[in-house]
């Protein structure tokens, strides 16, 4: 039956590549780190605080890369009815929005020396508000139900309806920006990087990704152990 | 009358005729939204220039959450009554469904706001040579919330608590509906060309008129079965 | 002869299988009725049979053609009519009629008349929908089958409330139904007056159900 011969086959080539994947992860962001911190030079105006940059920008980075995954699930769960896509949607927007809320935690971490502020409604930081509200609402809709299916049906549909309109309200959000700081406040990334702190950055960027990959991996398992279990449940209570 | 055209509009006078029959219903948002509208001066002060300049936000923020508190009726009575069943039965397709219903709820909801928003100004003493804008801004921005609207309250249909939800969808995806709502009543205010704000609502009631009816009519299949 | 048919048919509701391995075939002028303990999957195969909800797998076909290929024309010839009585409290019994009679195309008063009469709901006409009786309320659900005629009655458990003289009613708009080459397909407790009738028991294909939710449960995944 299509609905769980394709999750034995997921398990089983998950088995396999978790633990590399996991690794490969680890080491990554090891690196990265040691670079970022120890290696890559100090800004001459920011000092060591912009050594927030090398987990802001992959946070951001993981934050839109994420909702991408999301939207092309959704979309895969509603066109092809593909089994996995919805765990793949309903595993990954929790992690999503971790990534959505570290990149605002070290946004304003950054700002408060740059900006003397915890918050400016700056556009970068506000569009990153919304999306973490886009992925605070996914989740919300995939729990509200009792039937899981339709949870995920749901939280399917509103997922490509936000991926539609993340450009939009960051264009918007942009527009307004413009409209209310004419005078451009510091940007949170420079507008040329040295090599030496593009190397961290890309380090962490592709450990971030890994990383990802990992623990979706382990929660679309657990998932799917969890179908598992209540199934043979329901069917014990059925046979008593 | 083609039967196209028919299904659509016995679905729109009925809507109208309910929302006539239960008008204190239908009343609730519009005074939800004077009243809300009328608290900020306690929270603020009763300062007249503060006032002025807050106008246009005031009205607008409100406006959204007077219009938030009338989705969730938008599809649950025919959802507990069966008729959404039939709905998704009857030949026409569900998209002209969804379209009849915001197009009721923007008639019964959105309209009175409108109506509404050019006394709230006065109180708050907003200079009347931007009551056109506001009127014309408004006209062209609540069918866009009715819109993305109907399809957060489509999304939520047999939610538990789906009341509480549809906000937290559909605040989101109604923020640039904000923006360029006061934008185009700020730039009026202040003597600049409110234009191309006003061209941006435009698109984005045309983006909604567009996509929401697909959205909502796959939302309400969804949630059929 | 034109079959509406449906073929090895497997329902899941909610990660359950209610049934499977199930077909039918209702032809012109037929009836079928749907016969099993509560839970059986009767009114699942209902929606299934309207296009409410599609099977896991297998399909449903009208006169040979699929009817996943094109759902408008289904949804044109059904006339679904469910547990609820999508009557509203606020219209009149016949502005509520009018109103879904109106949904399957254009109906005028005749229309209303034709299915207020047939369910002897003329004297009640002009009274709100908030003070009929469950019974009578049933009856205005079933006044929409003769107000807007469609090829398919698909009927759960249209007896449930209704009076002797209201069950006479719909057995003779059933009969009329199928006098014209309509056909029914009816899930009920009670005995209903059919003739010609098949029966369906869902029973043996919930079992199987069963059997194939144990047989994957026990096939080792990892």
């Amino acid at each position: 039956m299509h609905r769980f011969a394709n999750p034995g086959r997921f398990l089983r080539l998950s088995n396999i590549v978790l633990p590399w994947i996991a690794a490969m992860a680890a080491g990554l962001i090891a690196v990265g780190l040691y670079l970022a911190l120890f290696v890559s030079p100090a800004d001459y105006q920011q000092g060591d605080s912009v050594r927030i940059m090398y987990v802001h920008v992959p946070s951001a980075w993981m934050a839109m890369f994420i909702y991408t995954v999301i939207a092309a699930a959704s979309a895969s769960s509603l066109i092809w009815r593909h089994p996995l896509a919805d765990l793949v949607a309903k595993a990954s927007s929790p992690i999503g929005a971790c990534f959505t809320f570290l990149a605002l935690a070290t946004g304003s971490l950054w700002g408060k020396p740059m900006w003397g502020a915890w918050w400016v409604w700056d556009a970068r930081l506000t569009s990153v508000l919304v999306l973490f509200f886009l992925y605070l609402g996914h989740m919300a809709l995939m729990g509200a139900f009792d039937n899981p299916t339709r949870g995920a049906r749901a939280a399917a549909i509103l997922a490509l309806v936000g991926f539609v309109n993340v450009p939009i309200i960051k264009f918007s959000v942009e527009w307004w920006s413009t409209l209310h700081q004419p005078s451009s406040v510091l940007r949170l990334d420079g507008p040329s990087i040295h090599p030496s702190m593009l190397w961290p950055l890309l380090a962490m960027g592709l450990g971030f990704k890994l990383y990802y990959l990992a623990l979706m991996l382990v929660r679309v398992k657990s998932e799917l152990i969890a179908a598992r279990v209540n199934a043979r449940a329901t069917a014990a209570a059925e046979a008593t | 009358m083609s039967g196209l055209a028919h299904g659509f509009w016995g679905l729109l006078t009925r809507d109208l005729r309910l929302a006539l029959r239960r008008r204190a219903d239908a009343s609730l948002a519009v005074l939800f939204f004077v009243l809300a509208a009328a608290l900020f001066p306690f929270g603020v002060g009763p300062e007249p220039n503060l006032l002025a300049r807050m106008a246009p936000g005031v009205i607008w923020v409100t406006a959204l959450l007077a219009v938030l508190l009338s989705l969730e009726r938008l599809f649950l009575a025919d959802y507990e009554d069966g008729s959404l069943e039939l709905m998704v039965l009857a030949p026409q397709p569900l998209e002209m469904t969804v379209l009849a219903k915001a197009l009721a709820h923007w008639l019964t909801t959105g309209l009175p706001l409108i109506a509404a928003a050019p006394l709230l100004a006065l109180l708050y003493n907003m200079d009347p040579a931007g009551l056109p804008m506001l009127v014309v801004a408004m006209a062209l921005g609540t069918p866009s919330l009715s819109l993305t609207g109907a399809v957060g309250a489509a999304l939520t249909l047999g939610a538990r608590r789906g009341g509480v939800l549809i906000p937290l969808l559909v605040l989101p995806l109604n923020i640039p509906v904000l923006i360029f709502g006061v934008a185009a009543l700020d730039a009026a205010l202040s003597g600049f060309n409110p234009l191309p704000h006003i061209m941006f609502l435009g698109a984005l009631f045309l983006g909604s008129l567009v996509l929401a009816p697909l959205a909502g009519a796959a939302a309400l299949r969804q949630a059929m079965e | 002869m034109s079959l509406f048919e449906g073929r090895n048919l497997i329902c899941i509701r909610g990660g359950r299988h209610v049934f499977a391995g199930l077909g039918f075939a209702v032809s012109a002028g037929g009836a079928l009725v749907l016969v099993g303990p509560n839970g059986s999957g009767k009114s699942s195969l209902l929606r299934l049979m309207a296009g409410l909800s599609r099977p896991a797998s297998g399909g449903l076909s009208w006169a040979g053609a699929e009817i996943a290929g094109d759902p408008e024309a289904h949804r044109a010839r059904v006339r679904y009519i469910g547990h609820l009585d999508c009557v509203k409290a606020v219209l009149s019994v016949s502005e509520n009629l009018s109103f879904w009679a109106g949904q399957y195309g254009p109906a005028g008063p005749d229309e209303v008349r034709r299915g207020l009469e047939a369910f002897a709901l003329e004297n009640l006409a002009g009274l709100p929908g908030q003070v009929l009786s469950a019974g009578q309320r049933h009856r205005l659900a079933l006044a929409r089958l003769a107000a807007s005629p469609g090829e398919l009655w698909l009927l759960d458990e249209p007896t449930v409330g209704l009076d002797t003289a209201a069950q006479e009613h719909l057995t003779a708009a059933i009969a009329a139904h199928r006098g014209a080459g309509g056909r029914v397909v009816a899930a009920t407790h009670t005995p209903m007056d059919l003739p010609g009738a098949q029966t369906l028991t869902l029973e043996p294909f919930a079992l199987a159900a069963r059997a194939a939710e144990a047989e994957l449960d026990a096939e080792p995944a990892w």
